[in-house]
C-alpha cells in the first residue's frame, strides 16, 4: 500500500458519517460536494436558503458524565453536512452530572458563548477569572491569542444543562476576553432580548464577530418578527422549550433552523415556547 | 516504512501547542510535529515529509501567508489550513476535512493520470 493509498484507506474507515446521504457518497468513493454553507438543502422546500436540523438527528455523545448533543460537527461527531452555518460552528447543548465537568483546557481564536439552561456551571480560567453562571445568565470568552479554563457543575446533587455555543471570530489572535452578564427574565416575555452583539455599547455582551443573539420567552399564540440587522446575515434559530412556527417553517423543542438571503424572519409561538436566534455572518 | 500522516502544527503559545499535539498524536494514523516560530516552522518542514499544516493562535498574518509560499514550492500539494479553537473540539474535524480534499485532489491526480 503506498501512502496515498493508505490516506484514502484512513479516511475510509474512520470518517464518522451519519446522514444516508453522505453514506451513500462516501460508498460511491466520490467527493463530498459542499453545498451552501457546508450542509445539505432540506429536500422538503423548494427555496435554498433554509437549512433545518430536527432535534433528534444530532450528534449524540455520552461519555457518562457527560450527555451531549452536537447540532454541528464536534469532537469525534463528524458529520460533512453539519459543519456550520456561516460564522456559527459549534452549538452543543451538554448536560454533566452533579460536581462532574471539563478539566482545565486550552482554547484560542473562538468566541465563546455559553448559556446555562438550568442548574450552575463553576469557570476558573487562566486571566484569574472565577465565577459561577446560572439561569438568565450569559458568558462570553473571547479566546483570541489563548486562554485556559475549567468549567464544573457547581452542584453535587444536580445535573446543569447548558448551551455551549462557538463563533469564529471576525479577527484572528485578539487579546483574550471574559465576561457575564445577568438578563432579567421578564424582560423577554413576548419580547426578543438581545443577549450578545458586536458593539460594546449596545445590550448584552459583546463579541469579537458581526453576530446578534436573541432569546425569546413566547407565550402561545404570539407573533413577531425578526428584522436582520446587517445585510448578508444568516439567522439560526434554536428552539430551547415547546413549539414555534418561524419563516413557515414549524419547529419542535431543541430543533435548530437556519434561513438566509433574508432581511426579515416571522415567528410564532404554537405553544408556550423560548427561542434563541443566532444571527450570524454567512461569508 | 511509516505510513502515519505527518502534521506540522505551527502556534505561538507554547502550551496550547503541547496540547495540540498530544490530542493529535493520540491517533495512531497521525504524527504531530510542533513549531514556535517561523524558523522552526521552515527548518521542519523542509527536512520532514509533512502531509499538513496546521497554523494555531497567535501566528500572525504575514507569518501565515509566508508559510503558504514557501511550504508550496517544496510542496505544490501541501494543505495548510488553520486550527480554530485550540483544543479537541475541532481539531479532529479540522483534519479529518483537510485529509479528506488531499485525498480526493490525489484521487482526481490519479484519474487525470
Amino acid at each position: 500500500m503506498n501512502r496515498k493509498e493508505f490516506i484514502k484507506a484512513a479516511l475510509s474507515t474512520s470518517v464518522m458519517l451519519t446522514t444516508t446521504e453522505a453514506k451513500q457518497v462516501e460508498a460511491k468513493g466520490n467527493y463530498y460536494p459542499i453545498v451552501g454553507f457546508e450542509h445539505l438543502p432540506p429536500k422538503t422546500k423548494k427555496t435554498m436558503n433554509t437549512v433545518l436540523h430536527k432535534a433528534n438527528t444530532r450528534g449524540h455523545a455520552n461519555h457518562g458524565w457527560l450527555d451531549t448533543n452536537h447540532t454541528f460537527s464536534f469532537a469525534h461527531y463528524y458529520d460533512p453536512t453539519r459543519v456550520q452555518f456561516g460564522a456559527l460552528r459549534v452549538l452543543n447543548d451538554d448536560f454533566v452530572d452533579g460536581g462532574m465537568g471539563f478539566g482545565t483546557h486550552p482554547h484560542d481564536n473562538m468566541e465563546i458563548i455559553s448559556i446555562p439552561l438550568s442548574g450552575d456551571l463553576e469557570h476558573k480560567d487562566s486571566m484569574g477569572n472565577v465565577a459561577v453562571i446560572k439561569q438568565n445568565d450569559v458568558q462570553i470568552m473571547s479566546a483570541g491569542t489563548g486562554i485556559y479554563h475549567s468549567e464544573y457543575n457547581k452542584n453535587k446533587d444536580k445535573k446543569v444543562n447548558f448551551l455551549q455555543i462557538w463563533v469564529f471570530p471576525k479577527v484572528r489572535n485578539i487579546e483574550p476576553r471574559y465576561d457575564q452578564i445577568n438578563f432579567r427574565p421578564e424582560d423577554r416575555v413576548n419580547k426578543l432580548q438581545q443577549i450578545v452583539s458586536p458593539s460594546k455599547t449596545d445590550d448584552g455582551v459583546w463579541i469579537n464577530q458581526d453576530a446578534w443573539f436573541h432569546l425569546g420567552n413566547l407565550k402561545k399564540g404570539f407573533a413577531t418578527d425578526y428584522t436582520v440587522k446587517q445585510k448578508g446575515n444568516g439567522v439560526y434559530a434554536f428552539v430551547i422549550e415547546g413549539d414555534v412556527t418561524i419563516h413557515d417553517q414549524k419547529l419542535n423543542k431543541r430543533d435548530g433552523f437556519g434561513v438566509w438571503d433574508v432581511d426579515k424572519l416571522s415567528i410564532s409561538a404554537d405553544s408556550d415556547a423560548e427561542v434563541l436566534l443566532m444571527e450570524v455572518p454567512m461569508n | 516504512m511509516d505510513l502515519s500522516v505527518n502534521i506540522l502544527v505551527i502556534g505561538r503559545h507554547p502550551q496550547i501547542l503541547e496540547t495540540v499535539l498530544r490530542l493529535i498524536n493520540t491517533q495512531q494514523a497521525w504524527k504531530a510535529t510542533g513549531a514556535l516560530t517561523d524558523n522552526e516552522a521552515v527548518e521542519k518542514f523542509e527536512r520532514d515529509n509533512f502531509d499538513l499544516v496546521l497554523i494555531g493562535g497567535g501566528v500572525e498574518e504575514e507569518s501565515e501567508k509566508s508559510f503558504k509560499n514557501e511550504f508550496e514550492k517544496i510542496n505544490p500539494q501541501i494543505k495548510v489550513i488553520r486550527h480554530y479553537g485550540g483544543g479537541s473540539g475541532l481539531l479532529f474535524n479540522e483534519i479529518q476535512e483537510a485529509l479528506t480534499r488531499i485525498s480526493v485532489d490525489q484521487w482526481k491526480g490519479a484519474v487525470k493520470i
